[in-house]
């Protein structure tokens, strides 16, 4: 069984890179284009690996270590993180703390490296990514929460396992939909930033890496896949019962439904414009308030 | 008191000898009065024949209410009072002439170079000496002191695929105190004088219309227009009716990819991609139009001085109104998406408003102006070749924030096609073109072409055997980048985007 669970962050491993391929395919679907090849994400990451980097002399060795460290402490919240209601490899009372912080040293590190780059476009965007984390990462921990209280645990894997019915009303639906929407602030998406555009002055996550390159950029660009699964894996596991069956069974249902997720991401990206970015916090504690109900909930 | 101006109609030529100048103080306190009572300042730019001391300043002044312009002149020797403080829409001008010419407009509240050049005329005393630091963008930007504040800089090397152009904010946090723009970077020399002398346009009206062409590649149509009225003016050449008629056409396709091409692009700032994708295809689809005219998207070669050097058989108009009819379903199925959109909405309205009086105040033009409520279009108050016979409401909005100037873009895109087609089904007969004659010396004929993005005015002063001796070009963007600086005063900087798309300023234009 043991060996089984290790399976799991196999499966993130490899098939990360697939969901922005999904994600991009459905939003050229709506747009009417052919879009770009569903494996583009690892065509791009190989092509990265095989190059050089290129390292401005006014960075030091923050600036290197961003990405590494980032990409690190991901791996390590993978280890955390149940596929689904499958359980994570690592489970213990309180892990989903060291979760939530791990994404967050991770954000730490990629702001570092933004800021020794010394460029106001990279610190504007570092700005606005702790900004809006400092709105984020509650919602999640409340909403973690009030899955908790329900009395699956305080690890991810009990919590999610406790959750016996598939989305029943109450509680879990209103945690899905804060999960969701951190979720897609997280990983850089609409409505909160736009990973398609080119504009350095509105971007968010996507102007702190603008100075990465070559490896660095690969693990920037892996690392992004990864978080997409990690969360991803915990929207799926709130939302999606899982049938009786075998450990196949279940995972290729918890995989299905992650590429399900990264379609609907894909439809949220084609029939939504991007909020402004002063009413991004807004939509955050909005999460936060429907993660604070749950909270109600799940104590009465 | 004498009226120091001379009225004309735009197109209408005169000989340099009825437009007598007048001292520098009257000529001042003249255009000041004038603009104060509301007309714009279409052109004002120098000219100094080679050896010759004096500068003369010339005038253009537009008055909308009467569809009349106003021509007044006089003659500077190294500086005169700035019109700038009195009359804030003098002040690119007012670079620009000391630039070009070595004058000193005293008192001008920030001289700074425009183009970063070396000045035209040999004499006098250079306002801005050359040196290794004439290069573009090279120069002090106003700057807001501060320990809170910070400064952004952005290009002249861009992200996307644009022309160069430096962008200086002053922020605190978000918020955009004070954005500067520096350009300059796409400078030609279109207007400056050749090896010989004369304009680098030719000698001749033959020789430049190529370059007019280049002046802004997305407003061929629009510069060539303007150019070939100039000179057909002066010859006294009448265009045919069948000509007219295809160079509007020509002109309003010409808006309409672009409009459509803005809508799209605006849309693609807020991220929303319906209308981002299906625009830039239908874009597209109205540049093949263009093709389909004359072979060329952009409109090369389809003008020529007297007429057009393409004729449309009816099987291509048959084929023009087939394919007009299919974009016009697809633009509106597209474009409306917009305007219900909830979240496209929140993001357009209220964003980098300007005021009508700021507007007026600074003689801003084209959809920019018409978003601010301002009745200023070229095709209904100064009217040319074929808007002089056919009708074209002019489209105006109230808010002048980026939702008013996407807005009027989609009013004039269903003018435009209901234009179009009405024009293509009653296409006169006849020839396409007629030979022009010599142009007369010492003359001077100022046309206006309200072109997509706004007024584009030509001026052309002819030297004694009738060859250009200056030729002026003011394009729409001369006027109103300022009027972007200004509306994203108190804006959030990550709207700029947004904001710098909605005015979608032309570079090249600017710089020539």
């Amino acid at each position: 069984m043991r060996l089984l669970a290790l399976l799991q962050p196999l499966l993130a491993l490899l098939f990360a890179p697939l969901l922005p391929g999904v994600i991009n395919r459905t939003k050229a679907f709506f747009a009417g284009r052919r879009g770009p090849p569903l494996l583009q994400a690892y065509y791009d990451l190989g092509k990265l690996l095989r190059k050089g980097a290129v390292y401005s002399r006014t960075t030091t060795w923050l600036f290197r270590a961003g990405p590494l460290v980032t990409l690190a402490a991901l791996g390590v919240a993978l280890l955390l993180t149940p596929l689904g209601r499958l359980p994570a490899p690592l489970a213990f009372e309180g892990d989903l703390i060291l979760f939530a912080y791990l994404l967050g040293l991770g954000r730490f590190c990629t702001v570092l490296a933004a800021l020794d780059t010394g460029s106001s476009f990279e610190g504007m965007g570092a700005s606005r990514e702790m900004q809006f984390a400092a709105f984020a990462e509650p919602a999640l921990l409340l909403g973690l929460a009030a899955l908790a209280l329900r009395g699956g645990g305080w690890s991810l894997s009990s919590l999610l396992s406790g959750l016996t019915e598939g989305l029943p009303g109450g509680g879990p639906a209103l945690v899905a939909a804060a999960v969701l929407i951190v979720f897609l602030a997280e990983n850089a998406r609409l409505p909160v930033d736009d990973p398609n555009t080119h504009l350095e002055l509105t971007m968010i996550h996507e102007v702190m890496v603008l100075d990465h390159g070559g490896v660095d950029f690969a693990f920037v660009q892996y690392g992004a896949a990864l978080k997409l699964w990690i969360l991803g894996a915990l929207v799926v596991g709130i939302v999606l019962p899982l049938p009786p069956g075998s450990w196949g069974l279940r995972a290729a249902v918890s995989v299905a439904g992650l590429l399900g997720l990264a379609v609907v991401v894909g439809v949220i990206e084609s029939c939504l414009a991007r909020l402004r970015l002063l009413r991004v916090p807004q939509l955050l504690v909005g999460a936060g308030a429907l993660a604070v109900l749950a909270l109600l909930v799940a104590l009465r | 008191m004498t009226i120091p101006f001379l009225r004309v109609r735009q197109g209408q030529p005169v000989a340099l000898a009825s437009l007598a100048p007048r001292g520098i103080a009257e000529f001042r306190a003249a255009i000041i009065a004038a603009v104060r009572d509301g007309a714009r300042l279409a052109a004002f730019f120098g000219h100094s024949a080679p050896g010759e001391d004096a500068v003369r300043l010339y005038a253009v002044l537009a008055d909308d209410a009467a569809g009349e312009l106003a021509l007044a002149t006089t003659d500077v020797r190294d500086r005169y009072p700035a019109l700038t403080p009195d009359c804030p829409q003098a002040q690119a001008f007012e670079r620009e002439l000391a630039e070009q010419w070595n004058v000193w407009p005293e008192g001008h509240p920030w001289l700074k170079p425009l183009r970063f050049h070396a000045p035209y005329r040999t004499g006098g005393t250079p306002v801005f000496p050359a040196g290794a630091d004439r290069a573009p963008g090279v120069t002090d930007f106003y700057r807001v002191a501060g320990e809170e504040i910070h400064e952004v800089a952005v290009g002249p090397v861009h992200a996307g695929i644009i022309e160069p152009g430096h962008f200086r904010f002053q922020c605190h946090g978000e918020r955009v105190l004070h954005l500067e723009i520096a350009l300059g970077y796409q400078h030609r020399g279109i207007e400056g004088p050749g090896r010989d002398g004369f304009p680098i346009l030719g000698k001749s009206s033959a020789g430049g219309f190529q370059c007019v062409e280049t002046v802004a590649g997305d407003t061929t149509i629009g510069h060539a227009l303007a150019h070939a009225e100039a000179v057909e003016a002066l010859a006294g050449c009448r265009v045919p009716a069948r000509a007219q008629v295809l160079r509007a056409v020509a002109l309003e396709l010409e808006r309409l990819a672009n409009h459509t091409g803005d809508l799209g692009a605006l849309a693609g700032d807020v991220g929303y991609l319906p209308t981002a994708s299906f625009c830039g295809r239908l874009r597209g689809d109205f540049l093949n139009l263009t093709a389909l005219l004359c072979g060329s998207r952009f409109g090369r070669g389809l003008l020529r001085i007297g007429g057009v050097g393409f004729d449309a058989e009816p099987d291509r108009v048959a084929r023009l109104l087939e394919q007009i009819e299919r974009a016009r379903r697809d633009v509106a199925n597209a474009v409306n998406l917009l305007w219900t959109t909830p979240s496209v909405m929140a993001r357009f309205e209220g964003t980098g408003a300007l005021t009508a009086d700021l507007c007026t105040e600074l003689g801003l033009v084209g959809p920019v102006a018409r978003a601010c409520g301002l009745e200023r279009d070229d095709r209904s108050r100064f009217p040319a070749g074929l808007y002089r016979f056919a009708q074209m409401p002019v489209s105006t909005w109230h808010t002048g924030d980026v939702f008013a100037r996407a807005y009027v873009r989609w009013l004039e895109i269903q003018r435009s096609l209901a234009f179009v087609r009405e024009q293509l089904e009653t296409l006169p007969a006849g020839p396409i073109w007629r030979e022009a004659g010599a142009l007369p010396p010492h003359a001077l004929v100022v046309t206006l072409v309200e072109g997509w993005r706004g007024e584009i005015c030509h001026a052309v002063l002819t030297d004694a055997h009738g060859g250009f001796a200056r030729y002026k070009i003011v394009d729409p963007s001369f006027h109103n980048w300022l009027g972007l600086a200004l509306a994203m005063r108190d804006q959030q900087i990550s709207d700029f985007p947004l904001c710098n798309k909605s005015f979608n300023l032309s570079y090249c234009g600017h710089d020539l």
